[in-house]
């Protein structure tokens, strides 16, 4: 049963499952934007930092999870993305590593910068974080500027494997239409769950009204972009792998890969209307739980993209200068020693899911409110 | 200077600055989570009180460790993209493993244990530090499987070289309240634990660093040659103490637990050996050549259709696979490491190593004798311990990361092959770049913490 090609199949899961994970997760730099509301009170404020600040933790481990998943099951995508897209991946990084300590510092006495800059810091990465991400993971479908050659390793002159085929090294991405409207469709989305996971989290009306507000301005425009990214994908042509391992471009490539795989279009459909309905909730009614909705039918949407960029014989990560580097699962997975291993080790996934819901559930019976920030010394 | 030059600053910057948070982060998981159980055994609200400036303190420290650390897994994928191909393979599993149980652990249970005083059950809250800590040392293993062949004796060092990081720093920081005659019961208990915690981690460092220098000599010769200054090995070898003092045979008792065994010199490696099992080990000259004929081997391998020739590159390629890396070199001078700079970094991390235990131990007698307040040399020794254990911890590093030149893997990828397709320029602006964010997060950390420390911990009067 467990074939190289089964586990291959099953790694490519996992990493659609963490980035869909990350990406629900981004609610904490969606809710980090409303920093900069200026309808909202300091203390008002300090509920919102606090209640995206005790969860920015799980959405960093598991930026660092999704990375190393690749690192280890497809290390040869890892090799090429991180190395060639080096402004991307360093850009995303600091936004990050700022992210890591504005919250502990930006209130604490002697942080040089004031509250300010580090809020701002905060700010930046709750646009720029799912932005790039977005963006990223856009190129999987409009194809990047590299190319591979693995038997330059044996020449001593020129060994590296993997090489960019311009001085932007992913910046370029930043001109392809496509990919920055899944950037954009990310960001809002983003946006929207940090109003949505605030809206449940923190016991105040005035955050609650403000939030509600946010979601409806948001909705426009992230309907309109996700809806134009959709449409073109469907219609764009797309890179087919040949059992032979022969790259070529396919007229309705991610069309074809989603009518021939029915479950992923309905995961497809069905993350979106969970999406839809929790906007509802969010804006148009009174419940709080909008949330809960979210956040599954984000990660059901984003396993969909994963799925169709990889599977029934996709290259994931397309390269438009040579089309026979293109990486798909086959050409770029670990040896089936490594993938079967880390399937084995990947059953205690369960386990660590269900630690994290226990220790959600119980930070989160009591919900944040204003007494609780201005009485307690543990807080940012 | 070229891309790798630049490349190799840019990574030994950000893990010397990795380095300087992880120690006192998992030193201090140890020290908050004794006395949190103390307090939950003891039903005491002093170890509460205790407890709770300690991880106010962690908390700081820990923000901008897990930032430097993000750092590290990103740069051996933007600077060390054909190492990352190479590797990613190899160290897969273990990587599972620790993202999947220690970074979550971390992660989750980190929240819990700094805003969940009130919010969940005091044993719930104390099993949180515990894994808080637990995952943060776990996390610590990330570095050490990735850049060393013999990852388990050196992820115990450099935990256990945490310990005495975050000993030393508790005792240092006790030392001081008492010489401003401050929070006298707090300092005077953190200072037990903290040399207590310190002690253990001083003595499991040297079990540890025997262990390594072991695997170095089965290993990685050079390295262990090179910390030793050693030009001409041979059976018996002495340890050299300083250049001119000696133990006689002491290196080889080290090295090989043999009175007598066999410990190349840098000169036996370039030329060739017979190790302690009698197996001949050919010069670098020779390794260059098979390494090269590895590398011809595997084009061939890679590119042709024939199945015969294809046999005949992968048999080629199998017997002379283990000096791949050797063909990518120009001169076999290329396999010696900076031998000054390692030889006086090993002294330097044993030497302090030394002083700062000792200090531990005369802590602990002061604190038996109830000699502090009479004893402010020791005190004052034990403030200025601090900056001196970084200072052994980053020698430790040196020792490691400079010892293991010119090889990102032993023997099959040197530095100039591991790196990525990027221009100088490119990783010199990074590089500027980071030194400018590290710089500024220190000098932020730093006043923050004289600050917290100077504030104090809300246990008792402050002259009591």
């Amino acid at each position: 049963m467990l074939t190289y090609e089964f586990l291959q199949n099953y790694w490519w899961f996992l990493i659609a499952l963490l980035g869909g994970l990350l990406v629900a997760l981004m609610f904490v730099q969606g809710g980090n934007l409303h920093l900069g509301n200026r309808a909202l009170s300091e203390t008002q404020k300090r509920m919102i930092l606090n209640s995206t600040g005790r969860k920015w933790e799980l959405t960093f481990t598991t930026l660092v999870t999704f990375g190393g998943a690749f690192f280890a099951s497809f290390p040869l995508f890892y090799s090429t993305s991180f190395g060639g897209a080096y402004w991307v991946w360093i850009l995303l990084l600091i936004t990050f590593v700022f992210q890591a300590v504005a919250y502990e510092f930006q209130n604490k006495k002697g942080n040089l910068l004031g509250v300010k800059a580090f809020r701002v810091a905060l700010m930046v990465n709750g646009l720029l974080a799912p932005f790039l991400v977005g963006t990223a993971v856009g190129t999987f479908f409009t194809g990047s500027d590299f190319t591979v050659n693995k038997v330059a390793i044996t020449d001593p002159s020129a060994p590296i494997i993997s090489t960019w085929g311009n001085n932007w090294h992913g910046l370029e991405a930043l001109g392809q239409y496509h990919a920055v409207l899944l950037g954009c469709t990310v960001m809002l989305l983003a946006a929207i769950l940090g109003a949505l996971y605030i809206l449940n989290n923190v016991d105040d009306e005035g955050i609650q009204a403000q939030m509600r507000r946010s979601i409806k301005i948001t909705i426009g425009p992230f309907l309109l972009f996700f809806l134009c990214w959709t449409a073109i994908l469907l219609v764009k042509q797309g890179y087919a792998v040949s059992p032979d391992g022969v790259v070529s471009l396919e007229p309705f490539k991610y069309l074809h890969n989603l009518l021939a795989m029915p479950a992923v279009l309905v995961m497809l459909l069905v993350g979106v209307v969970l999406i839809l309905y929790s906007l509802y909730l969010g804006a148009f009614s009174k419940s709080r739980k909008g949330i809960w909705f979210a956040m599954p039918g984000t990660v059901l949407v984003v396993m969909s993209i994963f799925f169709l960029a990889g599977f029934n014989g996709t290259a994931y990560y397309p390269s438009c200068t040579d089309l026979q580097s293109s990486l798909y699962l086959d050409n770029s997975r670990s040896s089936y020693f490594t993938l079967k291993v880390m399937s084995c080790v990947s059953l205690l996934i369960p386990f660590v899911v269900a630690y994290i819901a226990y220790a959600w559930h119980q930070m989160d019976k009591k919900k944040i409110t204003a007494e609780e920030i201005e009485g307690t010394s543990h807080k940012y | 200077m070229d891309v790798v030059v630049w490349s190799r600053i840019q990574f030994a910057m950000t893990a010397a600055y990795h380095w300087l948070f992880v120690p006192l982060t998992l030193g201090l998981a140890v020290v908050m989570a004794v006395m949190e159980t103390l307090y939950v055994v003891k039903k005491d609200e002093f170890w509460k009180k205790a407890a709770q400036f300690w991880i106010k303190i962690f908390a700081i420290n820990f923000a901008v460790g897990i930032a430097t650390g993000i750092i590290l897994e990103f740069e051996f994928g933007t600077n060390w993209s054909n190492y990352s191909w190479f590797v990613g393979d190899m160290f897969g599993a273990p990587l599972a493993i620790e993202g999947i149980l220690a970074f979550f652990m971390e992660a989750t249970f980190f929240a819990v244990m700094f805003f969940g005083w009130n919010k969940v059950s005091p044993k719930f809250h104390l099993a949180s530090t515990w894994l808080t800590g637990i995952g943060a040392t776990i996390s610590a293993a990330f570095w050490e499987v990735i850049t060393n062949p013999v990852a388990v004796s050196k992820f115990c060092h450099s935990v256990t070289s945490g310990w005495v990081t975050g000993g030393i720093f508790v005792v240092g920081v006790s030392a001081w309240y008492l010489l401003k005659k401050r929070h006298v019961e707090f300092a005077k208990k953190s200072m037990l634990i903290g040399a207590i915690v310190g002690l253990v981690g001083s003595g499991a460092v040297m079990l540890s660093g025997d262990a390594s220098g072991v695997h170095a000599a089965e290993f990685q010769p050079m390295k262990l040659a090179a910390a030793e200054g050693l030009r001409d090995g041979g059976n018996g070898a002495a340890f050299t103490i300083v250049p001119g003092i000696q133990v006689p045979h002491m290196l080889s008792l080290l090295a090989t637990h043999d009175w007598n065994g066999y410990v190349p010199g840098i000169n036996d490696i370039l030329n060739g050996y017979t190790d302690n099992d009698g197996n001949v080990i050919p010069s670098v000259e020779e390794k260059m050549y098979m390494g090269r004929t590895a590398l011809d081997a595997l084009a061939v391998y890679r590119t042709t259709d024939d199945p015969a020739l294809k046999a005949e590159a992968k048999a080629l390629l199998e017997a002379n696979v283990q000096y791949m890396g050797y063909g990518h070199l120009s001169r076999p001078e290329d396999v010696v490491p900076p031998v000054g700079i390692v030889f006086w970094a090993f002294r330097l991390m044993i030497g302090l190593g030394m002083l700062i235990a000792l200090v531990l131990l005369l802590c602990l007698y002061a604190l038996w004798k109830d000699k502090l307040g009479k004893w402010n040399w020791l005190l004052w020794a034990a403030i200025i311990c601090i900056p001196l254990v970084y200072i052994c911890g980053q020698s430790g590093w040196v020792v490691a990361e400079v010892g293991r030149q010119p090889w990102t893997i032993q023997g099959l990828l040197p530095v100039n092959v591991a790196i990525s397709s990027l221009s100088a320029g490119a990783v010199k602006t990074t590089f500027f770049l980071f030194l400018g964010i590290f710089a500024l997060f220190l000098a932020i950390e730093i006043r923050i913490m004289i600050r917290a420390i100077g504030k104090g911990p809300d246990v008792e009067p402050q002259n009591s």
